[in-house]
């Protein structure tokens, strides 16, 4: 990391790609994202770790965005809304979130995914009370948060069945 | 336009939502997420003091900041802003009238930029003595928040300023004899409730993006509920032209009502002016959405009930007290919806209803989620409850002596009809479904409380008519594409309710399409989308859901036109289905939607018709403005009617309680999309409980706003949902709506509060009378031992 008195150079790997960027010092993971890289899918609704809107994966972990320096996650790989659906189409969360009507104005459902996606990734057959703790910390003034529960839910079940079918086929 | 019950392909079908996709994708573009090139940045000044007047702006150091564009102070604005009663200026001139109020701004290249040079700015402020408290500020010797009031320019016939005063309006509703409704009375009793200011907290904060073009033409992007509206506003408070305003209107994160009226866009068009037309963009920080953004009013109810021994009311006086912070915006409008609801979804002969708007200096109120309804219905059911308690009646057998039922009037005069929702059926499933069988006895709650744990149910019903002028009207274009698909174009925001999707229901129903061709695309923009009053009220599915209809008809009159002479027939003989126009005898005789979308070409060449572009329009039909000294009249297009049913269980050490279920019930007329509506109720019933168990803004007593933030403001997070929700659905077909479809986005919040109340004092043998009921509050009542806890 090559620093000077107020700005930076980080290489982070985003969704895949790799950028080395030149940021100040005081900029935040968030608005690198948003301002430098143009991924506007992460979204701000406080600025400062109370909502959980600007949720980003970082090293298989989720992270708050928005109270993260962009210098702290030089070396970083980071994984934002915009990665998840692939050419296979959406995710099976992201189609969950459809099919249970777990988006109202959608301004929370990217960092509500991410939060939840993280979750599935480090515990694929979560409990309620599991999906509700994972998600706790990303505000929803729309949906009441029941259909997102029951949209993970449904996802772990089904992942759970598929895990099942194929051990029965062993 | 309720049409015979049949089998609908779409309509009360579980259609995903249209925008679904956009949404889980990150790929929905939102005000927030825009940048246009050459863009500024704002950031404003706000008072510290909740009334002061501004004895000088010094802008000098903060204009010599390098990057910075534009500073600009009231003075130097001329221009009065103001929904009903213009009120307010732009950035605050002679007075700062709360705390977080504006009252100088900067544009610069950056957001660090302009906020750096707004430290600068030095502003003299003399602090005056604040009103805090509406119940005092209209009394006639209090100080005056707007000392101007009587030169203002309001909407006239519809609201009564009083000069000389703190009140922007004053809305009376009389009927009957009071005195003769008291004197049968066999019992008469007083009560008294609260209900704090509170906020939105919609995720995404306000934020507007505005250019000022030469020609005085003026491009506006912005998170806002009601395009028109905006542009209509802006016209007034500028003096440009309608057509010369451009307001367009992306994915909206969230409104609630608090996005309903006019906004930053003012404060941004100013400061792009003096940029020299470069577009400015002003975001709230969330500490600014609390504190300078307007919020939901706070409200002094009190209720006066004569009942007789047969547990009939026999009179209902009223008074409610609204503190509508330092400007009226919708204010005064909530005030005047309460006060013709203001006696809830029952039958009351005689009844009085002041319903008193009062300036003071704290943040103003606006429009939220069911425009005064919760607020008012917070006193109403829990009054219905200890009135019926102190007759020795079961609530709910309370309620069902005195629930509107066809035939009765309203206390405005409009008779229930058949054709109206049916107020007891949401009850009556609501009780069914938590188990009501009365309020638990004296002896059996002490019983429970010796356990430390105990349990209660509570029962409140609720009622909302969508709060609007008497001709309020949308309209709607349906285009076709060249593959026979179609776009709706409306500029009815849909910034989560669902409401695009259940238009495509609707015009893929009319037109026997599929749902899939029938786009709606998401913005808005008043130089292209058609007229549409404001997305407020739960009007959106009734209005537009009609106009829907029209223009899919319209569309289909042109192409039976056009297939009539391609099939040489007459369009008598034409049916339609599976995207084609046939010969009804000889169905093997037809034209499909893709032939004729732009003119249908005949084998050699020649060609009739043209583009098909449908249009429909819907005027609410037969409202009138209510009689200024009696309030009599027709305010009400429809009337939604609900009922909650809570269960609960108290800690009695602690007075922590868990919400056990929530049971709702709704007579929606028809329902359009199950799955939709579910989550919408789901929703609002959650944020109804927030307001129920958390929310509040706190003043310090010299009017500083304490908690003004996320920290300090909690909303519910999905930690404090109840286990179990449920969802009733009552259809008695509405027959001006479409399918006889009424709105429901406003109702699945309001008396969820009052359902809570009530559940409480089932559990305690107490009655709370202020909100929110948090633990510490609950806790202080169960401490205190009475059957009265009004802290």
């Amino acid at each position: 990391m090559e620093t000077t008195s107020k700005e930076t150079i980080i290489t982070v790997k985003v969704n895949n790609i790799s950028y080395t960027e030149r940021v100040p010092c005081n900029m935040t993971l968030l608005q690198f994202l948003k301002d430098k890289l143009m991924l506007t899918g992460t979204k701000e609704g406080c600025g400062i770790g109370e909502c959980g809107a600007c949720t980003v994966i970082m090293n298989g972990k989720s992270v708050l965005s928005c109270l993260m320096l962009a210098a702290e996650a030089d070396g970083a790989e980071i994984r934002t809304v915009e990665g998840e659906a692939g050419e296979q189409g959406l995710t099976a969360l992201q189609q969950a979130f459809i099919d249970h009507g777990a988006t109202q104005c959608g301004f929370c459902t990217p960092g509500m995914i991410m939060s939840a996606q993280e979750l599935l990734e480090r515990n694929p057959s979560p409990d309620r009370e599991e999906i509700v703790e994972a998600i706790a910390g990303n505000l929803c003034r729309c949906t009441g948060y029941e259909p997102i529960i029951q949209a993970v839910q449904a996802v772990a079940r089904d992942a759970r069945d598929a895990r099942n079918a194929r051990n029965r086929g062993k | 336009m309720a049409e015979k019950q049949a089998d609908y392909r779409y309509v009360g079908k579980g259609v995903k939502r249209k925008d679904g996709v956009q949404k889980v994708t990150g790929a929905a573009s939102f005000t927030r997420d825009m940048n246009l090139p050459g863009m500024l940045h704002a950031r404003i000044v706000t008072s510290p003091h909740a009334y002061a007047r501004i004895k000088s702006v010094d802008t000098r150091e903060a204009e010599k900041v390098p990057g910075v564009r534009a500073v600009i102070s009231g003075k130097e604005l001329n221009y009065k802003v103001g929904l009903y009663v213009l009120d307010k200026d732009i950035l605050a001139k002679e007075f700062a009238r709360y705390q977080g109020e504006p009252v100088a701004a900067v544009a610069a290249d950056s957001e660090l930029t302009a906020e750096q040079a707004a430290e600068l700015i030095k502003i003299d402020y003399e602090v005056l003595e604040p009103v805090l408290d509406p119940r005092e500020g209209m009394k006639p010797g209090s100080p005056r928040v707007h000392p101007n009031l009587g030169e203002y320019g309001y909407m006239k016939g519809v609201f009564f300023p009083q000069a000389g005063s703190n009140i922007p309006h004053l809305q009376k509703v009389r009927r009957g004899d009071m005195k003769a409704g008291f004197s049968q009375a066999d019992l008469v009793v007083e009560s008294s409730f609260y209900n704090p200011q509170v906020q939105h907290v919609a995720i995404e904060t306000h934020v507007s993006i505005v250019q000022a073009l030469p020609e005085e033409r003026v491009e506006i992007i912005t998170s806002a509920q009601s395009p028109y509206t905006v542009r209509n506003l802006f016209s007034v408070c500028f003096g440009i032209p309608h057509e010369k305003i451009r307001v367009k209107v992306p994915y909206v994160g969230g409104g609630f009502g608090g996005k309903a009226g006019i906004h930053l866009e003012p404060l941004c068009y100013v400061l792009s002016k003096k940029a020299a037309g470069r577009p400015v963009k002003l975001t709230m920080t969330r500490e600014e959405e609390f504190n300078t953004i307007p919020c939901r009013q706070g409200l002094y109810s009190h209720f006066k009930t004569g009942v007789n021994k047969e547990g009939k009311i026999t009179a209902l006086e009223v008074e409610y007290v609204w503190d509508a912070g330092a400007y009226a915006d919708y204010g005064v409008n909530i005030g005047r919806a309460a006060a013709y609801a203001g006696a809830g979804p029952y039958e009351v002969p005689n009844c009085k209803v002041d319903s008193f708007v009062v300036y003071t200096n704290k943040v103003f109120g606006t429009a939220y989620r069911g425009f005064g309804h919760l607020e008012v219905l917070w006193g109403i059911e829990r009054n219905m409850d200890i009135v019926a308690r102190k007759l020795g009646l079961d609530p709910v057998e309370f309620r069902r002596r005195n629930v509107l039922m066809p035939g009765a009037e309203t206390i405005t005069g409009e008779k229930i009809t058949d054709h109206h929702g049916r107020v007891d059926k949401c009850m009556e499933a609501v009780a069914a479904e938590i188990g009501w069988q009365g309020y638990k006895t004296d002896a059996e709650r002490k019983k429970e409380i010796a356990t430390g744990k105990v349990r209660g149910k509570g029962i409140a019903l609720l009622h909302k008519a969508p709060a609007m002028p008497s001709f309020t009207s949308t309209a709607v274009v349906l285009k076709f594409n060249e593959n026979g698909s179609l776009d709706l174009m409306t500029s009815l925001v849909d910034y989560g309710q669902g409401t695009y999707t259940a238009l495509a229901q609707i015009a893929a129903e009319v037109l026997k399409m599929p749902v899939e061709k029938v786009n709606v695309p998401w913005d808005c923009d008043t130089s292209f989308t058609p007229y549409d009053w404001q997305t407020v009220a739960s009007k959106g599915l009734i209005l537009s859901g009609n106009a829907t209809i029209m223009a899919a008809r319209d569309c289909l009159r042109q192409l039976k036109s056009v297939a009539g002479q391609a099939l040489r027939c007459s369009e008598e003989d034409l049916d339609i289905g599976d995207e084609h126009v046939f010969i009804k005898h000889n169905p093997e005789a037809r034209v499909s939607y893709q032939q004729l979308a732009y003119g249908y070409v005949y084998p050699n060449g020649n060609a009739i018709g043209g583009p098909i572009i449908g249009r429909g329009h819907y005027m609410a039909q037969g409202l009138n403005n209510l009689d200024p000294e009696t309030g009599q009249g027709l305010p009400a297009l429809d009337w939604t009617y609900g009922a909650h049913g809570l269960e609960l269980e108290v800690d009695v050490e602690t007075g922590e309680f868990t919400v056990l279920k929530i049971a709702s019930s709704f007579d929606v007329g028809k329902v359009m999309n199950e799955q939709q509506l579910r989550c919408q109720v789901i929703g609002g019933v959650i944020q109804g409980l927030g307001s129920a168990v958390t929310e509040e803004f706190r003043f310090s007593k010299e009017g500083k706003f304490l908690n003004a933030g996320m920290v300090d403001y909690k909303i519910l997070t999905a930690k404090d949902i109840p286990a179990e929700m449920t969802q009733h659905m009552v259809e008695t077909p509405q027959l001006d709506g479409p399918y006889g479809a009424r709105g429901v986005a406003e109702h699945p919040m309001l008396s969820v509060p009052s359902a809570l109340g009530n559940a409480l004092y089932d559990a305690l043998g107490i009655d709370y009378f202020q909100l929110p009921l948090n633990s510490e509050r609950v806790y202080f009542g169960i401490k205190k031992g009475e059957k009265e806890f009004h802290g």
